[in-house]
């Protein structure tokens, strides 16, 4: 024992009574117990009705039933795979290295329908999703997830978990309770002007001449440090045809995923990736609320598809969570709420899917359709 | 009833100042990783965002700190603990260590290597990412997501004990223990044993 100087002394003064070890063993124990009940309130365990990413996944399950293995949204789907161009035209705006001119980044995407049911027949109405992961020879990566619709339907969390339980079936009709939905409505008027934006939209054939939204803005910064805010979309450079009423009496259930697999079979798909520049007064923070249609567009480069897979064969796809924050320097997220709660909720449903991996059933498109080439 | 005992005032050896710096400046990044970590996965709320993008880089700070911090104790090892100190706590105060270092150590290899088999960037700041130290696999991942929860309680519960038993040392044992590793001043403090002898 390292000891400068010992002195001896008489103590007993100094000893503590029983009473006064008990009451300062109390003391401990009730620190202790407060820096405990700290750690318990950050984790949500002492506010019950706290959105959370379980609670959420909750709400999917409650709407959609079980379907294990599967993402929680955006169930339905297949992969596909190819290549990005920059064109250059938006490296004034982002140093992101996928906008460089020549700058090639390789795509590993998936198209799918939205909704939790994994089997849900193809509909013209139902919105299709396009999502998409970039890797850049320079090794940064970038993932995007965007619809066809023009604006999101919820412009929160909250709303959107509002929305998923005002949408669960009655367990008498099977079908939503029309009062729920109306309340819904009321409490959510940017939810009903929104719906009837999504509803006066023109649906196009299949997913091949969809243009697919963003809906949420996100933030290019350039080389110089200035950001802008942006909104994007990819348009398709195949003609656009409209959705014909003969197709939604189609007997094949998968006639959009079909239709793409036979599309991709005959020749590579192409889409302009579309970079709305956003002015001061457009929101952010509001998927719910377009912007002004004559806002400045750069055509940021070319998306080229030329392969696709099922999700349970090879696709690259599957195991890719398409979080919409895997963002690259020069493009940051916005003031958006909705982005985190994507994250958030996209993280949760892969941990789900990968612990359930085994337990999966097989995906709507099969491996054999894809070889088939969509005749199912 | 009283006793007559004959108590020493000596003066409790302390940390050396390199491993008090290490040891505090740890505290604070391992627990605001702990509370970092439980609330970001109980939230829809845009702090998500901020509490990730701080949770990846403090997690690998951690890491390359904890690596330093275990060659500083290989080169100023710890001063001896009381002689008056009961054998199971001494059992109990190095094996609590040890733990910690394993789960300063691990949590954060756990952390990447669950992102890498995800797989999932890990950014730490701007243009700067780490690269995967494992294989993508759902199946490793979903093991490894599993394992990072269960330590992270574990190493909440073994923090709270290791800050027990500092009080206790501070406020029912006095044995300078607690002040070899909070003490501040110039010189060692003085604190009073009682003579094991007597």
């Amino acid at each position: 024992m390292a000891t400068d100087s010992r002195e001896s002394i008489d103590a007993k003064s100094r000893a503590l009574t029983p009473a006064a070890t008990a009451a300062r063993l109390a003391v401990i124990g009730f620190v202790m117990l407060i820096v405990a009940a700290a750690f318990a309130a950050v984790g949500g365990w002492l506010s019950p009705h706290r959105l959370t990413q379980d609670r959420m996944m909750q709400a999917f399950q409650e709407l959609n039933g079980a379907h294990p293995g599967f993402r929680r949204n955006h169930a339905k789907g297949l992969c596909v795979s190819g290549w990005f161009d920059g064109s250059g035209a938006a490296a004034s705006l982002s140093k992101a290295e996928a906008f460089e001119a020549g700058g090639r980044a390789q795509v590993i995407g998936r198209f799918a329908l939205a909704g939790g049911m994994p089997a849900q027949a193809d509909t013209p109405a139902q919105v299709r999703s396009m999502a998409l992961r970039f890797l850049s020879p320079g090794g940064s990566e970038w993932r995007t997830g965007m619809n066809n619709i023009p604006v999101f339907p919820v412009n929160s969390a909250q709303g959107f978990y509002d929305q998923l339980l005002s949408a669960r079936p009655d367990p008498t009709t099977g079908k939503p309770d029309p009062a729920a939905v109306q309340a819904f409505l009321e409490r959510h008027p940017e939810t009903a002007r929104a719906t009837a934006l999504i509803k006066a939209r023109t649906t196009s054939s299949g997913f091949a001449d969809s243009t697919f939204n963003s809906l949420n803005a996100f933030r290019f910064v350039n080389a110089a440090g200035a950001s802008t805010p942006v909104r994007w979309a990819m348009e398709p450079l195949q003609p656009v045809e409209a959705e014909a009423p003969a197709q939604a009496a189609n007997a094949d259930k998968n006639y959009l995923f079909d239709d793409l697999i036979a599309q991709l079979r005959q020749h590579p798909l192409k889409w302009s990736l579309l970079v709305t520049i956003g002015e001061p007064g457009d929101p952010t923070s509001d998927a719910t609320r377009p912007w002004p249609m004559e806002r400045q567009r750069v055509d940021a480069g070319t998306l080229t598809l030329d392969a696709v897979s099922s999700e349970d064969g090879r696709g690259a796809c599957t195991d890719i969570n398409y979080d919409p924050l895997v963002l690259l320097p020069g493009i940051e997220a916005s003031d958006d709420p909705l982005l985190s709660a994507r994250s958030a909720a996209y993280s949760r449903s892969f941990t789900l899917r990968a612990e359930e991996k085994a337990r999966k059933a097989a995906s709507a498109v099969t491996t054999q359709e894809v070889r088939a080439g969509g005749k199912s | 009833m009283i006793e007559q005992e004959v108590r020493l005032i000596e003066r409790q050896a302390r940390f050396p100042a390199i491993s008090r710096f290490l040891h505090w400046l740890m505290a604070i990044m391992v627990l605001s990783m702990l509370l970092i970590g439980i609330g970001m996965v109980a939230t829809e709320s845009s702090r998500y965002h901020v509490l990730v993008s701080i949770h990846e880089p403090l997690g690998i700070a951690i890491l390359v700190l904890v690596i330093i911090r275990f060659v500083n104790r290989l080169l100023n090892p710890p001063p001896p603990l009381p002689e008056s100190l009961p054998r199971w706590q001494r059992i109990a105060a190095a094996g609590s260590h040890y733990l910690l270092y394993a789960l300063m150590l691990s949590m954060p290899l756990i952390g990447w290597g669950m992102l890498s088999a995800e797989p999932y960037p890990v950014v730490l700041a701007g243009p700067l990412h780490l690269p995967p130290i494992l294989p993508q696999n759902a199946g490793l991942y979903a093991w490894l997501r599993q394992l990072h929860t269960v330590l992270a309680y574990l190493f909440f519960l073994t923090f709270l004990a290791h800050f027990g038993a500092a009080l206790l040392h501070r406020l029912v044992r006095r044995d300078g223990v607690f002040e070899s590793m909070a003490s501040f001043g110039r010189s060692s403090p003085r604190v009073e044993r009682k003579l094991s002898a007597v």
